[in-house]
């Protein structure tokens, strides 16, 4: 439907079947020309108080003013609250892993389950544009995943993993990852009901990336500083990428990591377990009311 | 960010009231727009006209409101206007700004008939 930057409707597929992710109410509030009641009079009798308001006052229109109060992503925003509901309610700590294209998010991940799968159960939701090929690459370690293919689009959305949901079995008390398009604008402002924004940014990439494209910074909770291994052969200022993304987000933690050496994995992959097993806790609590 | 799925998200949140508040045409959106939303007003208006044709909201006028950019110096406890995330307090120099208002995207108000 886009020609400037490429999304489309109705091209989302999970695990490559289509699926209906718009919105919109089944029926669409149609346009209706005002009703006029008696055609034959109209060139006749000039009626002011056919309107909504019923009567008329010397330079008002009919028109009124509706107040709506509502949040543009009201409901997105919605279902990720449904989301987000589910999530604590099975005490899955769920995360929503956003970056540029090619920062190593997957094999992040492969690594991750890999030291992990022994301690909390874990699922993954794999966004693209195209293609099951990340998908494939999660299953291969036996961890369940589903691919959602965004077609032209170019984030995901909370609808998009309610109806993962309801296809994954994700278990309780476990570790969801969802890894959302590479991108590092549009899924900024989609909240997807995780409950954080990791943001992973390689050390191949520029420092200034955060003021580029602050707004994925900004919304993040942590950020990953990924293939530290290869900085001996690089031009990368780590000090100044870190003072740039703690002007954009004061404070941001920040792990240095090699997803394929292991360097930094102990404290991730520590900072993973704390989260389950409070995310967990909490659940159990909630469900035996102490 | 995404500016097609905005305007498809706004056309939702007016047929919605429209079925709530029973009016069949919208004359005006009223949308506040934070300066440091991801939101490209341009683009959103192309995007609006695109979805609203044969919608009640087809003769639709979008009127935005620019919401400036607010924050407060965690360092100073000063509160600043900011143009962009990675500004430093005028006051004290120091990157150290908690935003208080300039990320809004509301829907404020529809003139309807």
């Amino acid at each position: 439907m886009c020609t400037t930057c490429g999304c489309g409707v109705g091209q989302t597929h999970i695990n490559g079947k289509p699926v209906q992710t718009r919105h919109r109410a089944a029926q669409s509030v149609r346009f209706r020309a005002p009703e006029s009641h008696d055609t034959h009079r109209a060139t006749e009798t000039m009626h002011f108080g056919n309107g909504i308001a019923g009567t008329h006052a010397p330079g008002m229109s009919q028109a009124r003013m509706v107040k709506i109060e509502r949040d543009i992503l009201a409901a997105n925003n919605r279902w990720a609250e449904q989301n987000r509901r589910y999530f604590s309610a099975h005490g899955i700590f769920a995360l929503n892993l956003v970056s540029s294209p090619g920062s190593g998010k997957t094999t992040l991940l492969v690594n991750t389950i890999e030291r992990m799968r022994d301690q909390f159960p874990i699922a993954v939701i794999e966004g693209d544009q195209q293609t099951d090929r990340d998908a494939a690459r999660i299953r291969a370690t036996g961890v369940a995943a589903l691919q959602i293919n965004t077609g032209k689009g170019c984030h995901l959305d909370a609808l998009m993993i309610g109806r993962a949901l309801q296809q994954l079995a994700v278990p309780d008390n476990g570790l969801l990852f969802i890894e959302n398009v590479g991108n590092l604008v549009c899924p900024s402002g989609f909240d997807l009901g995780e409950e954080h924004k990791v943001e992973i940014q390689s050390e191949t990439e520029v420092e200034d990336k955060p003021l580029k494209n602050p707004d994925m910074f900004h919304s993040a909770d942590l950020m990953l500083l990924n293939k530290c291994d290869v900085l001996p052969h690089l031009n990368f200022d780590t000090d100044l990428a870190i003072g740039y993304a703690h002007r954009v987000h004061p404070g941001l933690p920040v792990i240095r990591l090699s997803a394929t050496q292991g360097d930094g994995m102990q404290a991730w992959c520590d900072w993973l377990a704390a989260n389950c097993r409070r995310v967990a806790a909490n659940a159990n609590s909630m469900e035996t009311g102490f | 960010m995404h500016e097609l799925s905005l305007a498809e998200s706004l056309l939702q949140v007016i047929e919605d009231a429209a079925r709530e508040q029973q009016f069949s045409r919208v004359k005006t959106v009223w949308l506040e727009i934070g300066q440091l939303a991801c939101v490209e007003q341009e683009s959103l208006r192309f995007f609006f006209d695109a979805v609203k044709a044969d919608s009640i909201a087809r003769q639709a006028r979008l009127e935005i409101v620019a919401i400036a950019g607010q924050a407060r110096c965690e360092n100073c406890n000063r509160n600043c206007g900011i143009e962009t995330y990675h500004a430093a307090c005028p006051y004290c120099g120091q990157y150290a700004l908690s935003v208080t208002q300039g990320e809004e995207m509301r829907i404020k108000e529809l003139e309807v008939e």
